[in-house]
């Protein structure tokens, strides 16, 4: 703790680089800090535009926003974006991060200066974290923002007053607008913020023998601070486990009691604000009306036109989606086909094919889903924005309970019918860990757009085109059936692991309704593009790895049994007189069944032939681990042999398939079964891996993979030996 | 709706105020004044979110099954939602 001690006023100097020329000095590091819906997000938007790096703190899944600000005089700073939070007691592991980094000052991340976002028309609570921010002594400049909204509740503020009770400068702006920036970077240029004279709150005389012992023990630099590792050491990554141990016994030598004194502490903040709000605050209100937002509420949240209203806007999400998300995706599915094509034209050698059928068809795999996240985070960030999201937690947190979910859970669940991906990165929003983690787990099983060719084909396949009591079509129900037999699968299964995992924090539901307001569409934007990327660079690296790794177990088999094969077919063709193009199907099938891939569904077959499944269908199980939608590719593939050429579709291929009787190979309690089967399983890496990178363990999606596959195993075992 | 909502209410509440009025009791539109947080782990949060003692509290809404809950804060504008559960350990001046 030797950093501890360093005078806070000054920039601490940069010994690291030898004899540095003054532009590589590290640039003046500020973080941004305040309430959520203060306008952090959107001053943070403004500094740095499309200058935004996310990383991850270190050690926990938070994410960590950094990046450069211009400030004026040709000034930059890096910024750091805290999440938002209401006071420096964290209440989740977002708000952790922030007490890691302020209360270490050997952190690399350790601020130079603090922006503090208060919101004008919330004052009071709003200076309960600048006071606390100020008690440790950290130079600060206060961003007074909302002050437009301020201003329309009739709130006028004393600024000079204020600044001198604060003892800091405070910038009067409107961040959703850019109000007041211009004077912002000219005050964080000059780097004005000084650590506040005043003193907010005292400790009591009690604690304060315990105060002198924690800050002489540490070599800290302020009261407040050593109070604060009394209140929090069990959770501060940065000691160490005899610094613990110190403190634990410190604390129980002097009956310290975190929670009354937290209480009391906030109490006399408030008392404390109060005052100075008494100074610097007048409220003329010329008549008391109800707010706009309570009167939308009236209606948003009405028991009828509520659910209407939500109803609605899952309509159009999915519309955006089903409907208008596969223009795009089309396109970058044909983009990738011509580029590949391009490349198989003009290239020859062992390595094209692996590029272009490895490489280009995994990357292709990742990109194609790149339209329904773009569209998906486009909608929940507008959703977010204007306010809304809480009023659908609010509306279907009573319903999701029983099951161990909360209203949080209900956007990433309706967003996995989409795609479970953008879904589990969805699931973010929720504190309360044990509720993350139940929503991430049973996300994937509600069917995902991925599944759509899947249950199409076979329900196509085996369903007649009929009318069920001449109105409902019969097709449709049993796809209705499927959608909510993924639907209570998951709720079930959230209800069953919330038997088995135990909470590790409490669960809290209080929160702020924000005030209805138009979405910034640049915030917007930067979601979109943030979202984007995290999925590329992370969720896509393991993509790419397994497609590659899948395509090799599809083109090369053990020994030299593929050359043999289709030297077979060759033979056979001669005798035969197949047309070419019907000779390069056997060629590519024989290949295929011979191939690893092949040989794995050779394998399996004993295993999964009670479910009513063959080998062929086992290599469609293994490739639809890189995607589900690989499965009707891999059936086309596979079913191809001895068909007429005209018989086009994979529908028609299933339907020509005779098994040893000669009778029609699906029957439609196969196809049940393994209808049944795709509900349940889990068979997309890139859900994986994004639950890898939400979870930041592999126990999750290991879980997943073994209890979705479990389930799925037992559920067609169930259809087939019962029906068939 | 209604028969769902009174029993929800008055159910949850019996056995942990002891005579008291929470803010769970509050009607619709109807303003009170917080006396005290009964819960100290939750009055934690709840003084932090700026429901202090002393601080009016309206009930502004309830959720269709009557649970979550609104309520606008002191003269700030400002409006929480909490559960029942939570909402009972808010209690009220006479």
């Amino acid at each position: 703790m030797a950093g501890a001690t360093q005078e806070l006023r000054q920039a601490p100097p940069q010994p690291g680089t030898t004899g540095a020329a003054p532009a590589q000095e590290r640039l003046p590091r500020l973080a941004l800090i305040g309430n959520p819906n203060s306008g952090k997000t959107s001053l943070f938007n403004q500094l740095t535009g499309l200058n935004q790096k996310v990383g991850n703190f270190p050690g926990v899944t938070v994410d960590r926003k950094t990046g450069v600000a211009q400030l004026g005089g040709e000034r930059r700073a890096e910024v750091i974006d805290l999440p938002g939070t209401y006071s420096l007691y964290p209440k989740s592991l977002d708000e952790q991060v922030i007490a890691d980094l302020l209360y270490n000052p050997s952190s690399p991340d350790y601020p130079d200066f603090v922006v503090v976002t208060v919101d004008a028309s919330n004052l009071r609570r709003s200076l309960l974290l600048f006071s606390q921010l100020a008690d440790l002594g950290l130079p600060a400049i206060l961003a007074l923002n909302m002050t437009d909204v301020a201003a329309e509740r009739g709130i006028t503020i004393d600024l000079p007053t204020l600044e001198r009770e604060l003892g800091v400068p405070v910038v009067p702006m409107n961040a959703r607008k850019g109000v007041g920036m211009a004077a912002l970077r000219i005050v964080m240029a000059e780097r004005l913020a000084a650590p506040p004279a005043l003193r907010f709150w005292q400790p009591d005389a009690t604690v304060q023998a315990l105060v002198n012992e924690v800050r002489a023990h540490f070599g800290l630099h302020n009261d407040y601070l050593a109070l604060h590792y009394a209140h929090q050491f069990q959770h501060l990554h940065f000691l160490t486990e005899t610094d613990r141990e110190f403190l634990a016994r410190l604390t129980e030598k002097f009956a310290f009691d975190a929670t009354a004194r937290q209480a009391e502490e906030t109490v006399g903040r408030y008392a404390r604000i109060n005052e100075l709000l008494l100074d610097t605050v007048t409220v003329t209100r010329t008549e008391r009306r109800e707010p706009a937002s309570n009167r939308i509420d009236k209606v948003l949240t009405h028991r009828v036109f509520g659910y209407l209203i939500f109803l609605s806007v899952l309509f159009l999400l999915f519309q955006a989606i089903f409907a208008w998300a596969q223009y795009p995706m089309d396109l970058i599915d044909r983009g990738i086909s011509a580029l590949s094509a391009v490349i198989q034209a003009n290239f020859h050698g062992p390595l094209v094919r692996l590029l272009t059928e490895g490489v280009i068809a995994g990357l292709g795999g990742v990109l194609i889903f790149i339209p329904q996240i773009a569209l998906l985070f486009a909608f929940l960030a507008v959703l977010e924005e204007t306010g809304y999201m809480a009023r659908v937690t609010f509306l279907m947190d009573k319903l999701m309970r029983p099951f161990g979910l909360s209203g949080k859970s209900v956007v990433p669940l309706i967003s996995g019918l989409a795609c479970a991906v953008p879904a589990i990165m969805g699931a973010r929003t929720i504190e309360s860990w044990k509720d993350r983690m139940l929503t991430i787990f049973v996300t994937p099983l509600m069917s995902c757009s991925a599944r759509i060719p899947v249950y199409t084909v076979l329900v196509a396949l085996v369903v007649p085109d009929e009318a069920w009591l001449g109105v409902f079509n019969m097709r449709g129900l049993v796809l209705m059936g499927l959608y909510l037999l993924g639907l209570s699968s998951a709720l079930i299964s959230a209800f069953i692991l919330k038997k088995v995992l135990k909470a590790r924090e409490r669960s809290y539901f209080i929160m702020e309704f924000p005030v209805y307001r138009w979405p910034r569409w640049k915030n917007v934007g930067l979601t979109i593009v943030e979202k984007v990327k995290a999925f590329i660079f992370q969720a896509g690296k393991v993509i790419i790895a397994i497609s590659v790794l899948l395509w090799v177990l599809a083109s090369y088999g053990p020994g030299n049994r593929q050359d043999q094969a289709e030297a077979q077919v060759k033979q056979a063709a001669i005798t035969q007189r197949w047309p070419g193009s019907e000779l390069e199907r056997r060629v590519a099938s024989a290949r295929l069944e011979t191939s690893y891939a092949g040989t794995f569904g050779h394998v399996i077959e004993p295993a999964i032939r009670p479910l009513g499944f063959d080998w062929k269908i086992g290599i469609a199980l293994l490739t639809s681990f890189a995607a589900r939608e690989v499965f009707v590719g891999t059936m086309s593939t596979i079913y191809s042999v001895g068909q007429d050429a005209d018989l086009g579709t994979v529908q028609q291929k299933l339907a020509a398939e005779k098994d040893l009787q000669g009778q029609p190979f699906f029957t439609p309690v196969r196809a049940l079964s393994l209808l049944v089967f795709y509900v349940f399983a889990m068979q997309c890496m890139s859900t994986l891996a994004v639950t890898y990178r939400e979870t930041k363990s592999w126990r999750w999606p290991l879980g997943q993979l073994v209890y979705m596959t479990g389930l799925a195993y037992a559920a067609s075992l169930l259809v087939w030996q019962v029906f068939a | 709706m209604a028969i769902f909502r009174r029993k929800s209410a008055s159910a949850a509440q019996q056995p942990l105020s002891a005579g008291r009025r929470t803010a769970n009791d509050l009607k619709m539109g109807e303003t009170a004044t917080v006396c005290c947080l009964k819960d100290p782990q939750m009055a934690l949060k709840l003084l932090e979110m700026g429901c202090i003692p002393g601080t009016q509290v309206r009930l502004t809404g309830r959720a269709p099954l009557g649970d979550p809950l609104m309520l606008m804060l002191g003269d700030e504008e400002y409006t929480l939602s909490l559960r029942v559960s939570e909402a009972l350990t808010i209690q009220l001046k006479d």
